[in-house]
């Protein structure tokens, strides 16, 4: 059963997609009119990254920093060091791609109050191709100390982390992709960083049962398998976990015990980011069978999104293929 | 613009010695850390915290002092031993440079010592941090009168993220960020005019927008004189390239890029044997001191 907060009717067909980042452009004008301390910074990428509505708003309050990610790290963690909240926005390949030691250095061992934007995170940015399309990057930052690392499923929930990391103080990353992400929850789902939501409950008469733990915009495809798996006599259930860091220990524990077996799904390398984090902390405390989905070590490549998403074995028929192959 | 004395010249030349003195002392109990920048950059370090910057070393979170931004966080013994020297800690706990549990971490970490504005170490963020700060700044206080100083190495001026920083301050007319690179002609692997050529660096910063002076970085009445223009300059931001010599004050030392990145004990030997260098160090230092003091009374 899907959680009743979601929206109604969910299917491929009909199921309404949006981008996440335009989720960053709301929640920051909206963050912006309510705290004047917030500054946005952006590498020549405004209106792609979605930071002009802010910009346009608040001129004086927008940087813009020109093509250069390493600096603007920098320039946002002095900017922090005076008072301001700072968000950074490129896309995620260049900022933490390209300025991971920047962020490491002058963000988070200085404990700046920074929000890093990484914007077409994913094979789905498509068309692209291999050198824009970032899936290493949750697997770079995960590991950064001090720094949560937040990937939004659809654009209400993207608007609602930035609502959140405005209000935290300290180093965020959050990853926002490209491409329409199917819209799955409502303005009144819940949100809490660090929290994972339970998005699909398993039939609880089926003997047979599987646990699928998925983050960010493959949510639609975890929910679709789940419903799937559940017509054809598997008690599947879905947890979301928009935090990848820090992880939602207690309730993987629960998700562990209860089913078992695990599927993790990312749009990321399957080293690393989700599917490191939750194999991690299983290992430590409920050893748990686990089965990968997302990128296997290769790089993407030119297409659209939804046929990258399909080749790199993340559609819904993979999903329900690997949960088969548990139970 | 303040006139320096020449009673002020020699207290502030007195007090960069006994700086000098403790960088020799802490690098060495540390058994590891970089002489040749602290050394050369003690002049400049003295007169700003002595002779320049609006600060308050008992309420180093004051919100309107200057900002000293570091940004080759390698030669922090300087910056350390001007900071006690200045009241911002005791003197004695130099000596736990680079120790376990000190807080004089071997490259500085901000929050772990009072005065420290920014972690540093790996090269060319400094001066994106201080245009950061000096953007805030100029949001939340269009008029300000603060500074905002970010001291750099030259082989440091190799780092792309400079010249990044660079471009968005010229681009900004930054006018409260004064830049004062340490032009002491040496970086790890020889000198800079080997492993990457700078020269002509005052014309490329102007290219990029800034007011540029020269000055010889071991005379307090000319950086003295360099550092009120800077300020004064309204509608740009400054760089002062500061000409100093590596080591300076020990001129067994002097000039001589093997003397980078080791501390007295673990130096080049052909001028001075390892087991002799720290007390041959102190001894120049002290002889120095007495000249100069000779020349007060």
């Amino acid at each position: 059963m899907f959680a009743s907060h979601l929206q109604p009717n969910l299917s491929p067909d009909t199921v309404e997609k949006v981008p996440t980042r335009n989720g960053y452009g709301e929640g920051l004008l909206e963050a912006g009119r309510r705290d004047e301390r917030i500054v946005a910074l952006c590498c020549d990428l405004t209106e792609s990254t979605r930071t002009d509505q802010f910009a346009n708003e608040f001129p004086d309050r927008f940087i813009q920093v020109g093509v250069a990610e390493q600096s603007m790290a920098s320039v946002g963690s002095g900017m922090a060091a005076m008072g301001k909240i700072p968000f950074i926005a490129s896309y995620a390949m260049f900022s933490p791609g390209r300025n991971w030691e920047q962020i490491r250095t002058t963000i988070a061992y200085n404990n700046s109050n920074v929000k890093i934007i990484g914007a077409h995170a994913g094979v789905s940015v498509g068309p692209d191709g291999a050198t824009h399309q970032a899936i290493e990057d949750m697997a770079i930052m995960r590991v950064v100390p001090n720094m949560i690392v937040i990937n939004p499923a659809d654009v209400h929930e993207a608007r609602k982390a930035i609502l959140a990391v405005a209000k935290h103080e300290g180093p965020a990353y959050l990853r926002f992709g490209r491409s329409g992400t199917p819209v799955v929850t409502t303005t009144e789902s819940p949100f809490e960083i660090g929290k994972a939501e339970r998005m699909y409950s398993r039939d609880e008469s089926y003997e047979k049962k599987v646990g699928i733990v998925v983050t960010g915009s493959l949510l639609f495809n975890a929910l679709m398998a789940a419903k799937e798996l559940n017509e054809n006599g598997i008690g599947a259930s879905v947890l979301h976990m928009a935090t990848i860091k820090p992880l939602d220990g207690e309730a993987l524990e629960a998700f562990a015990s209860e089913h078992g077996a695990l599927v993790t799904v990312e749009e990321h390398q399957v080293a690393g980011g989700l599917a490191g984090a939750v194999a991690e902390h299983l290992a430590e405390t409920i050893p748990t069978k686990i089965a990968r989905i997302g990128v296997r070590d290769s790089f993407g490549e030119s297409g659209e999104p939804d046929e990258l998403i399909e080749h790199f074995g993340m559609g819904i028929g993979s999903i329900v293929e690997a949960a088969k192959k548990l139970v | 613009m303040q006139y320096l004395t020449s009673k002020e010249v020699l207290s502030l030349e007195l007090k960069a010695n006994s700086i000098r003195q403790s960088i020799i002392e802490m690098l060495t109990e540390a058994g590891s850390g970089h002489t040749a920048g602290p050394l050369g950059m003690a002049d400049v370090f003295t007169l700003l915290y002595f002779g320049i910057l609006k600060h308050d070393p008992k309420n180093p979170d004051w919100k309107e002092r200057d900002r000293v931004i570091l940004s080759n966080g390698h030669i922090c013994p300087v910056l350390y031993a001007t900071l006690a020297h200045s009241g911002y800690f005791p003197v004695e706990e130099l000596l736990t440079l680079r120790k376990f549990g000190s807080r004089l971490q071997g490259h500085p970490h901000k929050g772990a010592l009072p005065g420290i504005e920014n972690s540093s170490g790996p090269l060319g963020s400094g001066l994106s941090q201080a245009v950061g700060m000096s953007l805030a700044e100029r949001i939340d206080n269009p008029y300000s009168s603060k500074f905002f100083y970010c001291l750099t190495g030259d082989g440091e001026l190799n780092e792309g993220q400079i010249w990044e920083a660079l471009m968005l301050a010229g681009k900004e007319n930054l006018n409260n960020l004064i830049m004062i690179v340490d032009r002491n002609g040496i970086q790890i692997d020889g000198y800079t005019k080997n492993v990457m050529p700078l020269e002509p660096l005052a014309e490329k910063f102007e290219s990029f927008n800034f007011d540029v002076q020269e000055v010889d970085g071991h005379s307090m009445r000319a950086m003295n004189d360099a550092i009120g223009k800077a300020q004064a300059v309204y509608s740009q931001p400054s760089v002062i390239i500061a000409h100093t010599i590596a080591s300076k004050g020990v001129d067994v030392f002097e000039r001589d890029f093997r003397w980078h990145g080791n501390p007295p004990g673990k130096g080049p030997e052909d001028r001075v044997p390892k087991g002799e260098q720290a007390a041959v160090a102190l001894k120049k230092l002290r002889t120095l001191a007495d000249t100069i003091e000779a020349q007060d009374s």
